[in-house]
């Protein structure tokens, strides 16, 4: 375990700041442009996209079976990418299914899919969740809420490294005359960390 | 520029994590050290972070997902761990061994 990240990161944030404005002062930089980017990017991030890609795969199984294999190749289907940071992130989205549920963490830091769900909750980010969801997944869901079935296989998922994981909901039951909007509304970022059911 | 390490384990290998507490940056999860884990997959080849974080130089290295029992890691619990570790973390390790080494 390193460090709480969930407060202010003083240190971090002030070195952040003097390499901007280094970069400011040599004409490299143009801080409007960053704040633009910057905007733009986290305009874009949002769990919304999280929950598009959901729905459409729950209405094409072939964009479902794309989805799984190479989800950065399926992504630029529904005009989205794991892009906007300094390189694009591989993403891995895992499928809950009635055998098994899926539970994304970092426990190293806080590494998440924003471009996809949007910046992450504080407690994603708190040694609680990071330390005791590897250790007692059930537990930590039942505290949100969320008892799973004993004889579901629960898997979590520790972003450890270079990957980023999104959870696939399984599409709910009595839900075959929604169309790909209305879907789309049903899914919850929590839904798609995998610490609450969709 | 030297040849990039081939990726030595294939989905179905079973590896055993390194035990080392080393002293610098690494991203082999304390959790997660001295067991025995399956290869899932290769998802890339990045430079290891422990030798980054030290401004040693640092090719690109295969990155694999590793699934444990949390048994195997805790000791107890029926659920699944899968961790993303760079091919430095790993040794091979035969059916059977200990799946985990006493720390």
């Amino acid at each position: 375990m390193s460090g709480d990240h969930s407060g202010p990161q003083a240190s971090l944030a002030a070195q952040v700041r003097h390499l901007e404005s280094l970069l400011e002062q040599r004409g490299l930089l143009d801080a409007e442009s960053l704040d633009r980017d910057l905007a733009a990017y986290l305009t874009r991030a949002s769990p919304d996209n999280g929950a598009r890609v959901v729905a459409r795969a729950w209405l094409d199984n072939g964009f479902r079976d794309r989805l799984l294999a190479d989800a950065n190749a399926a992504l630029p289907e529904l005009g989205l990418s794991m892009g906007g940071g300094l390189q694009e992130q591989r993403l891995k989205v895992v499928a809950n299914s009635g055998q098994e549920h899926n539970v994304i963490v970092c426990t190293l830091c806080s590494c998440y899919p924003i471009a996809l769900l949007g910046p992450s909750p504080t407690w994603y980010k708190s040694e609680a969740y990071r330390s005791r969801v590897v250790r007692d997944p059930r537990a930590v869901l039942s505290e949100f809420g969320y008892d799973l079935p004993s004889e579901v296989t629960i898997h979590v998922w520790d972003a450890s490294a270079e990957s980023r994981y999104m959870v696939l909901p399984a599409r709910p039951g009595g839900t075959d005359d929604l169309d790909e909007q209305s879907l789309a509304a049903l899914v919850t970022r929590n839904g798609l960390i995998g610490v609450a059911p969709v | 520029m030297t040849e990039p390490i081939a990726p030595v384990f294939a989905p179905g290998d079973l590896v055993r994590t390194r035990l080392a507490d080393p002293p610098h940056h690494t991203r082999l999860p304390r959790y997660a050290r001295g067991a025995v884990g399956t290869i899932v997959e290769m998802h890339g080849r990045y430079p290891l972070p422990d030798n980054r974080a030290r401004r040693v130089p640092a090719e690109p290295e295969p990155v694999y997902t590793v699934r444990f029992a949390a048994k195997d890691l805790f000791g107890e619990g029926s659920h699944m761990v899968t961790v993303d570790l760079w091919h430095s973390y790993l040794q091979p390790a035969q059916p059977g061994a200990a799946s985990k080494e006493p720390s």
